[in-house]
Formats: C-alpha cells, structure tokens, sequence
C-alpha cells in the first residue's frame, strides 16, 4: 500500500508526516534531532527508506544523519567537509577578500542512477575516499553515492553512504570565484539538479554567484545566468552575481528551466544557456521556492513575497501561484490557505511535489505550518500547524 | 580516570545520562595533561562527537567552553593544563555550551 512521505526539516529537528497514498489522513512523527536545525531532509529514490538529514547548531557545526528505515531511527556519518583548496578567497559582504570556510551544508542531493558507476557514462568523478569516519558505527562502502551543496559555496560528494565527503574541486577552479559574494543567508550552495536524462549534465545553484552548469559531472563548469539582470550590482548582466534563490526542472522535458531569483522569474528554454523573464502579472517578483507539477511540465509554482525588506506575504495573504503554460499568465491558487493576518514566509528548499495518484504539492511556512494539495493547487489542507519555522519539504511516494 | 561533563546535544549523541568517564593514555610529557588530550580520548570513545567540539583535531569550537575546578580553561583553548583534581578525578572537567539560542 502506498505512502506519502514528508520530510519535513525544521529550526529545531527533523519531522516526518506519514500520509495514506491517497493524501486523505497524515501522522506525525518527531522531531528526531531535537534542538538541530535541519537544513535538509532528503531521501533516495533508489532505496526511499534511506534518508539524509544536513543537521546545524551555533554549538557543534554540521552534523550529518542517516536512516536506513524511513527515519525510525538515524546514524551519525561523516561530517568532514575539507575544502580541496585552502588558499583561495572570495568576496564579505563588503566587498573585501575572505578565505573559504565551511560553515554548514544546505542542500543533500542523491547521484541519479543513470549516471552509471562512478567513472562511468556519466562522467561522474566520484571516488571512494576510503576510510569510515568510524562515528558510531555508521558505515562506509554500502554504495550510496551523494553530493552536497555547502556553506561557503562548494559542492561536496561521497562515493560511500556519506562516510566520507570530498570536494568537488571544478567548480571553485571557475575564475570568476574571488568575485562570488554572500547573499544575506551566507554565500551558499544550496540547489544541486541533475538533469536527468543526459548523464553527466548537473547544474548548481549559489547564492549570490548564480547558476553554473557542468557537462562533465562536475569536473568544468560554466556559469548560466546570461538574461538574467541584477537590480543590486553596478553592472546590470554581469556573468556571476545573481542571488537565485531557487531552479527546477521537469524530467520529460529537461532543457527547460525555471528559476526565482531574488527579484524575477525566469525561464530557460536551452538549458540555462539564456534566460527570460516570466514574472508577467505576479503580485510580486520576490519569493524564494520554485516547483514544476510533477505530471505537467508547463505547470510552475511560486510563494510571492512582498519584496526583500518585507518577507511576508502581500497583503498578509498567503497565495500560491501557479502558471499553466509555463510563464505566460499566473494565477493565485490558495482555498484553505490564510487569506488575512498571515505574516510567514516560505524558504527556498520549502515547496516539494510527489508524483502518482493523486499528485501532490507541498509548502512548509516559517510560521511552522504545512499545507498540502492534492488538486494542483485549487485548495489546500494544513498538514501540521505548530511545527517550529519550517526549513526544508521534501516528499516521497512509497510503495 | 577523567569525568567529562557534556554539553546536552553531545550527552544525547553519546547516550550518556550524565558525566561520562574517559580514560587517558598514560605517559603524556612530564605527567602534563592537556585538554586536547582529554577531548582525543573523548572523541576515541566517542567518535559521534569528532567535529562537535572542535574544529577537527584544531581548536575548539566557537561557543564552547571549557571548565575545571572552578577556572575557565578556555582562553588557552586545547592546549590548557587541566587541574590536577580533574586528572585524579575528585572533580570533573566541565565542557559548556555557551548561553545563546532562543
């Protein structure tokens, strides 16, 4: 019998709502990691009962977990993260030159299994670094390969279940790093999309450098921000300097991008090689999550934001909005959702879709709320309301 | 013999109810023990807590702090004498999570 999962990372633990396949009764479990703040809950498509949760405090740093049973229980793995290159810098807030330093991990991605075995089709230069962390036990070598987008910007892997994570170190090589400077959030790597057709295509998402895209798996890269205008720098189309706060893309058509940058919507329809704007009659051009219905590729979700000094809803309404022919006309979607008095936000990794019967979309609020349609949007049901700031959804249909 | 006090992320990580005892190597120079000694045969009992505390096998941690016998330790950071009432294990060397949160 089939379940709905939602991994629901948060400002203090990880919680997990078990709904029926048909969305119509949810549970509640948690918080497992009481106190962490979950960045990121992420499961793998390949084994959906193994789970990855990128877990932070001031106190202690990253702390990585896994779960080998949907999240019944969780071990600690690897939470290393060493930089390949201790020399270079990039740019604080005010312009001067910073050494990199890890911070924390934003975003946990699984390696797609069309990418082959490491060194494979895909290209993909993953290797076993060898050599458990030994952190209680948790081990290395069971295979599961997955990246990592971290704090300061760098993409990290592991080619042994997240015993072990080493950089990436292609993309820090791009000359344009010593210009990358932090968004208010940090200089972060916080989306990673494999495209899931060509192997060896990912893309990378940095806030505030922009979008890079490797045709490698990983080892050059090339920024992809042209079309895109930055309201906040001199240079009006610089290469990097773009705040994108989310892509996606849909699998049956994987040339084309969507993106919600930190003023925009945008739209690519070659890859990411060129964008256009499609942000037309929204309420609002800021927000932070962007999310394709997962049986329509023209069908796009955002949370407008009134603007970036105000990080609510406008008119303390909150409204999806849903575009059916992807970006030409919008369209605020919201029965069930607060339409007064509604001051939350919804972060960038807060909006998730799960495939099957019914479909299903997904917001977290930082009001501690989750809400969830199963009618492409027309109405909504509040899953949880009383959760602390919601982080991070992801959903997952299990069979 | 050293009783380590923990902060309580890493209590509950460790499995630990309360003080957790750890067991030095012997032989450190001229009988000086340090608390990086105390956090290496910490982290060796416990490996979930490696990169909680410090920094690697580097310095500690912003916002942790370290106390014993009534002295802050943590101006010296890992390299600070830890007092001989802790090594004997007649007081316990406290490991504290700076006030911050909300």
């Amino acid at each position: 019998m089939d379940e709905v999962r939602l991994l629901v990372g948060t400002r203090k633990g990880v919680f997990i709502l078990r709904g029926d396949g048909a969305q119509r009764r949810w549970a509640l479990d948690g918080p497992a990691h009481g106190g962490w703040e979950a960045y990121h809950v992420q499961g793998d498509p390949a084994d959906p009962d193994r789970l990855y949760a990128a877990l932070w405090t001031a106190w202690h740093g990253t702390l990585i977990q896994r779960s080998r049973d949907g999240g019944r229980t969780w071990e600690p793995v690897g939470n290393t993260f060493a930089y390949a290159d201790g020399d270079a810098v990039h740019q604080g807030f005010e312009g001067e030159p910073q050494p990199w330093r890890f911070k924390r991990v934003w975003h946990l991605e699984p390696v797609p299994a069309h990418w082959g075995p490491p060194g494979g089709a895909g290209g993909e230069a993953v290797r076993g670094a060898g050599g458990a962390r030994g952190s209680g036990g948790a081990g290395s070598g069971d295979g599961g390969r997955w990246f990592a987008g971290v704090e300061d910007a760098a993409l990290f892997r592991s080619a042994d279940g997240g015993a072990t994570w080493e950089e990436v170190p292609g993309l820090r090589r791009h000359p344009s790093t010593p210009a990358w400077q932090p968004g208010a959030g940090g200089l972060c790597l916080h989306t990673i999309l494999f495209d899931p057709v060509a192997p060896g295509r990912l893309y990378v998402a940095i806030s505030a450098a922009g979008v890079f895209r490797s045709e490698d798996g990983g080892q050059t890269w090339q920024p992809a921000n042209r079309g895109l205008r930055a309201t906040y720098t001199p240079e009006p189309e610089p290469e990097v300097g773009f705040c994108v706060h989310r892509i996606a893309l849909h699998p049956a058509r994987p040339q084309v991008l969507f993106m919600q940058k930190h003023f925009g919507v945008y739209r690519s329809d070659d890859a990411g090689r060129s964008w256009q704007q499609i942000s037309g009659n929204l309420p609002s051009d800021f927000g932070y999550p962007i999310a394709v219905h997962p049986e329509e590729p023209d069908t796009v979700y955002v949370v407008p934001i009134t603007d970036d000094t105000q990080h609510y809803p406008p008119n303390g309404e909150l409204r999806v909005w849903r575009t059916r022919d992807g970006g030409g006309t919008w369209e605020a979607t919201g029965r069930g959702l607060p339409d007064r008095h509604c001051y939350v936000n919804v972060l960038r990794e807060a909006m998730a879709t799960v495939g099957g019967d019914p479909p299903g979309i997904y917001v977290g609020t930082t009001g501690g709320q989750v809400y969830g349609s199963t009618d492409g949007g027309e109405t909504w049901q509040a899953l949880a309301t009383h959760l602390p700031p919601v982080l991070s959804v992801e959903a997952q249909r299990v069979r | 013999m050293v009783t380590v006090v923990l902060p309580p992320h890493c209590r509950r990580l460790a499995g630990a109810a309360g003080p957790v005892p750890v067991t030095l190597p012997r032989g450190g120079a001229g009988g000086r023990v340090t608390v990086g000694m105390v956090l290496d045969a910490l982290e060796a009992a416990y490996p979930v807590l490696r990169g909680l505390l410090r920094d690697g096998s580097g310095p500690l941690r912003p916002f942790i702090r370290v106390f014993a016998a009534g002295e802050d330790l943590t101006p010296a950071g890992v390299a600070a004498e830890v007092p001989r009432s802790v090594q004997e294990g007649s007081e316990p060397l406290r490991i504290v999570g700076a006030i911050a949160g909300g």
